[in-house]
């Protein structure tokens, strides 16, 4: 589990008795953030009628992060497109620079997908109470349901709102943790069989490959759409 | 055979994947917390930053291009079709100044025609008087010939017989009986063609 592990880059920076120091993990942060805002910087720099092609991919990913928030929450999301936009390219981006041999694969790690997905999840929360104060409890009350249930389902309606954050963050960690360390299993097989067997095994490493860039992609729009259904949640208050 | 090649792989497996994890101790790093506030921290920062510029700087950009763009391929439409109403236009006017000349044309060439037909119409109509004019004038100077000729004939007739009389019997014949015999005879003789 080499792949996974975490270590200290350059000097060591404390805060008090607070470890801050630049390690791996930050500086793959740092990389996807500045891929991003190079190639966006570069596909919104030109003012054409007909697109290049860093303007092209621009435009088309602005446009389907926007087709995606308006499809899942409605026009009253236009405010939070930014958040989302940078949060699926966020995600997108460490999840294909994990994609790299010898790369350290940020969303790997359960603790950073944890606080994107805590973050949402208050936010969302705030969001809620603010657009319709205590009515927004109503979202643990179904319409429709017999008065027996009712007490029954409120539970189980807060205690899958509470899990949110952890489903959330879970379903990504565990994606991109699975993947690398499925490739990992399959690398080991080929040096261990060696010449004469290692081509089933590496046939199965090179499918796998294929199989994670799309994961990466996936998980990541997965993380978003979910975080537009949140946001749809405590933005239209209908369930 | 198949089976010992079969089980033969699955220890190999076995062995490849203790091999492969000998070396892994203390579980999941994930679950290590010592850099747990470093990778907070620096997400934070980072994410945060990315957030900040694409909200302010890069995505009004783009959604400005969007909008530009979409504008002037509205506008370059409307153009279009301002364009295209025009020409329908010029080719309903120009379709209409070929239908008013054609029919200028007709027109013409009607008047033209009866122009024609209305000379030919009096230049026959005079030729027809002269014609007949003419031949009235030519009829009529024959008819006077005919009755002329007749009385010569007559008076010829008439002194020839009184001629041959005088030589046969010597005498000279009242004339005027001659003639009135002569008369009777050519009468006669006419009847008789006619008839």
């Amino acid at each position: 589990m080499y792949q996974f592990n975490v270590y200290r880059i350059g000097p060591e920076i404390k805060l008090g008795s607070v470890d801050l120091s630049f390690t791996n993990a930050s500086l793959f942060m740092v990389i996807s953030s500045l891929a991003i805002l190079i190639i966006f910087n570069l596909g919104a720099k030109k003012k054409t009628l007909i697109p290049d092609k860093l303007q092209l991919l621009s435009e088309l990913s602005y446009s389907f992060v926007a087709k995606m928030i308006s499809d899942t929450a409605g026009s009253k999301a236009k405010p939070y497109f930014s958040f989302i936009f940078s949060l699926f390219m966020f995600v997108l981006f460490c999840n294909m620079f994990g994609m790299i041999p010898y790369a350290f694969t940020v969303t790997s790690h359960i603790i950073v997908t944890f606080v994107l997905a805590a973050f949402i999840f208050i936010g969302v929360t705030i969001i809620g109470f603010m657009k319709h104060g205590l009515g927004y409890l109503k979202l643990f009350v179904p319409s429709g349901v017999p008065m027996v249930l009712l007490p029954l389902i409120v539970v189980i309606e807060i205690i899958s709102y509470l899990s949110r954050p952890i489903s959330l963050s879970v379903r990504l960690f565990a994606n991109m943790m699975a993947g690398h360390t499925m490739m990992k299993v399959f690398g080991g097989f080929v040096i261990s069989l060696g010449i004469v067997g290692g081509w089933l095994p590496l046939s199965f490493s090179v499918a796998l490959t294929g199989l994670e860039i799309l994961v990466a992609f996936l998980q990541a729009y997965v993380f978003a759409i979910l975080t537009c259904i949140y946001l749809n949640d405590a933005l239209n208050l209908h369930h | 055979m198949l089976k010992k090649i079969v089980i033969l792989l699955f220890v190999t497996c076995f062995a490849c994947f203790n091999s492969v994890f000998a070396a892994e101790s203390g579980g999941m790093p994930q679950l290590n917390p010592e850099f747990w506030i470093s990778q907070i921290f620096w997400l934070i920062i980072t994410f945060g930053i990315l957030f900040i510029v694409l909200t302010k700087v890069i995505l009004p950009k783009i959604s400005d291009n969007l909008e530009t763009r979409k504008s002037q391929i509205l506008e370059n439409i409307e153009t279009a079709d301002k364009q295209k109403e025009e020409s329908q236009k010029k080719i309903d006017e120009y379709e209409k100044i070929i239908l008013d000349s054609k029919l200028k044309a007709k027109s013409y060439f009607n008047e033209a025609r009866e122009k024609i037909l209305d000379d030919i119409n009096k230049k026959r109509a005079a030729l027809e008087k002269d014609l007949d004019e003419e031949i009235s004038e030519v009829e009529k100077e024959l008819s006077d010939l005919k009755q002329k000729s007749g009385e010569k004939i007559n008076k010829i007739a008439a002194e020839t017989s009184a001629e041959l009389i005088k030589e046969l019997i010597g005498e000279e014949v009242n004339s005027s009986s001659i003639a009135a015999i002569v008369e009777d005879q050519s009468k006669i003789n006419r009847e008789r063609k006619d008839v």
